[in-house]
């Protein structure tokens, strides 16, 4: 079997039974970055050396016994706002363009410990603001399945590049959708962990009540395998919490006997393409012939989940964007006046379109006079969906529906109508308000050919009945890639 | 458009945001935050009343631990980001005369 088309896990298993080294791992996808960046760019970074380093320092450890994790020697990519000690991290966005962590991220050194071999940080909307990956100052990331398409984002340029074989697997950062949508664009498996699963240390924050990192790979066994190694308790995120049910592997199950599922029937209503909603209507059937139950419910309050998020959304993200300024670290304007000059002209400079924009719309609903009418209205909304939410998860153990209303759009169609690119999160976001896990895989392939992707949304810390529902789906449904164009 | 903003709401947010728009940017910022804001009126068709806001999903606590210098001594790292430094210290323009 070629290198390059195998899953995370079973790249690992032959390292362990000595069939692959871990450098000959490396090297093939570093080639296959050097043939592919041009076409996807998937990459802000490659640490070419760096992993090459790294892959005999994690061969030695293997055979010296030091290392036998399910994931170990497996060359990961990283996305761009999550902290990598001595590699840049950009964020996607030119105020932080010469910036250098001097500390890893708790998700990253967690990889690291289980063996993994960093290749590099993929490109992404700026600052996750964005469902294209367009908005980057780095450049576009293509997509793999027709590069005149997006990949989705944020977390864009960790799917495609999982997609592309850029590399085994990758992690990605959800605030709204960002790993879940690009998943779906790309045609690889996505999970959002509950809130709190994985630790944010060293996530560069963009709404901090609703981000949450998590894996972007190639099938459902690795995305098990990965979240167990990921999904620690973290003294340094105080919103970390301490759960034992960390064995995510053992939910790789093939049966869903007498699982409940429910389908929101305002998921399927108007704005939904017809060719994903019979792709994903054909996945609660395959599901139901598994044995699961299978029922329409009425979910609610779907159509204020887009509005609520935004304001939340912007208004965090105004708060936490105030530390770009110019002074401790990033770009700092040529000239100016005085300190407020300096910060009002670094930041203008530094920061794209789309981030502004939702500085100032956060500004705006934090002021005084529209504090209570915008703000805490969202927060008090927020409380109803998570409450309907409930009411949903004391009958279904899952929900299944779409992860967005259409396929990859095309380049360049998203970002002229902020409003109509927002709608495309309609599926998604609810999910962050609520807290909850929800994993997105491919369940079809549209007459465009690009991908169409499958949601399961549980409830809180319920990751395993996902991944159960999900392996069980993925056993029906069989193999599915992109033909990779050899 | 129902919210419609006005050039000194625009200034105004612009302190708050520490941002310096162009005369295009304002344009475009006003247009963008009165078409945001409609559509987030939208929230004023739900009765909200006696509902707590939310701010996290699961009930949390205060985490509290012993102030202890964990990290080691990275000084130098951290000012070799830094847009300007000087003699061990982050240079910044003057602040008062």
């Amino acid at each position: 079997m070629n290198i390059l088309d195998m899953t995370a896990v079973s790249l690992a298993a032959a390292i362990k039974n000595k069939e692959v080294t871990v450098k000959e791992a490396t090297e093939a996808v570093l080639a296959q970055i050097e043939k592919k960046e041009d076409t996807f760019h998937c990459y802000v970074t490659v640490d070419r050396e760096g992993a090459l380093r790294k892959a005999e320092e994690v061969q030695k450890k293997i055979d010296a016994g030091e290392l036998d994790g399910p994931l170990a020697g497996v060359p990961v990519a990283i996305k761009d706002n999550m902290c990598t000690e001595g590699m840049l991290t950009t964020c996607s966005s030119k105020i932080l363009g010469n910036f250098v962590p001097t500390f890893s991220s708790e998700a990253v050194l967690n990889l690291e410990k289980a063996g993994a071999v960093i290749l590099g940080k993929t490109n992404m909307d700026e600052f996750a603001m964005g469902s294209t990956t367009e908005t980057s100052a780095y450049g576009v990331t293509k997509n793999p399945w027709n590069p005149e398409h997006v990949p989705g984002g944020s977390s864009g340029g960790s799917a495609a590049a999982v997609a592309a074989n850029e590399c085994f697997y990758a992690l990605g950062s959800d605030t709204g959708g960002s790993i879940r949508q690009p998943a779906s664009f790309c045609g690889v498996v996505g999970l959002k962990p509950t809130y709190g699963r994985v630790s944010r240390y060293g996530l560069i924050a963009y709404g901090s009540s609703l981000d949450q990192i998590g894996p972007l790979c190639k099938d459902v066994t690795d995305c098990a395998a990965i979240m167990e190694i990921i999904a620690t308790h973290d003294t340094k995120d105080s919103t970390s919490v301490e759960r034992k049910d960390r064995e995510f592997t053992s939910a790789l199950i093939e049966d869903v006997k007498g699982m409940r599922i429910g389908i929101p029937k305002d998921y399927f209503g108007e704005g939904l393409d017809p060719e994903v909603k019979s792709a994903v209507l054909k996945a609660a059937e395959v599901l139901k012939e598994k044995g699961a139950i299978v029922e329409e419910f009425d979910l609610s309050l779907v159509e204020y989940a887009i509005p609520t998020y935004y304001t939340i959304a912007a208004a965090e993200a105004s708060s936490n964007l105030e530390r770009f300024d110019g002074i401790k670290y990033g770009y700092r304007t040529e000239e100016y006046e005085g300190l407020h000059n300096m910060y009002k002209k670094s930041r203008s400079e530094g920061f794209g379109a789309e981030v502004k924009r939702r500085i100032m719309l956060g500004s705006f609903v934090l002021s005084s006079g529209y504090y209570d009418a915008y703000y805490l209205k969202a927060l008090r909304v927020k409380a109803l969906i998570k409450k309907a939410f409930d009411e949903a998860f004391a009958k279904y153990d899952v929900i299944l529906g779409p992860v967005a209303p259409t396929t990859a759009p095309k380049l360049g169609e998203s970002l002229s109508d902020p409003i109509k690119m927002y709608l495309g999160d309609i599926y998604t976001i609810s999910v962050n308000l609520a807290g909850l896990p929800g994993l997105s895989m491919p369940c079809g392939v549209d007459s465009k050919g690009l991908p169409i992707g499958l949601q399961l949304i549980g409830d809180c810390f319920n990751e395993k009945k996902l991944i159960q529902t999900a392996y069980t789906y993925e056993k029906a449904r069989g193999a599915f890639g992109r033909k990779e164009d050899k | 458009m129902a919210n419609i903003i006005s050039d000194e709401t625009i200034e105004y947010v612009g302190i708050l945001a520490k941002l310096e728009l162009s005369g295009e940017e304002k344009e475009q910022a006003k247009k963008d935050m009165g078409s945001m804001l409609d559509y987030i009126d939208k929230l004023g068709e739900l009765d909200t009343e006696g509902v707590e806001p939310m701010s996290h999903v699961f009930p949390v606590k205060n985490v509290f631990r012993e102030d202890v210098v964990t990290n080691g001594d990275v000084r130098e790292e951290i000012l070799k980001n830094a847009p300007g430094e000087k003699d061990g210290m982050f240079v910044v323009p003057r602040t008062f005369e």
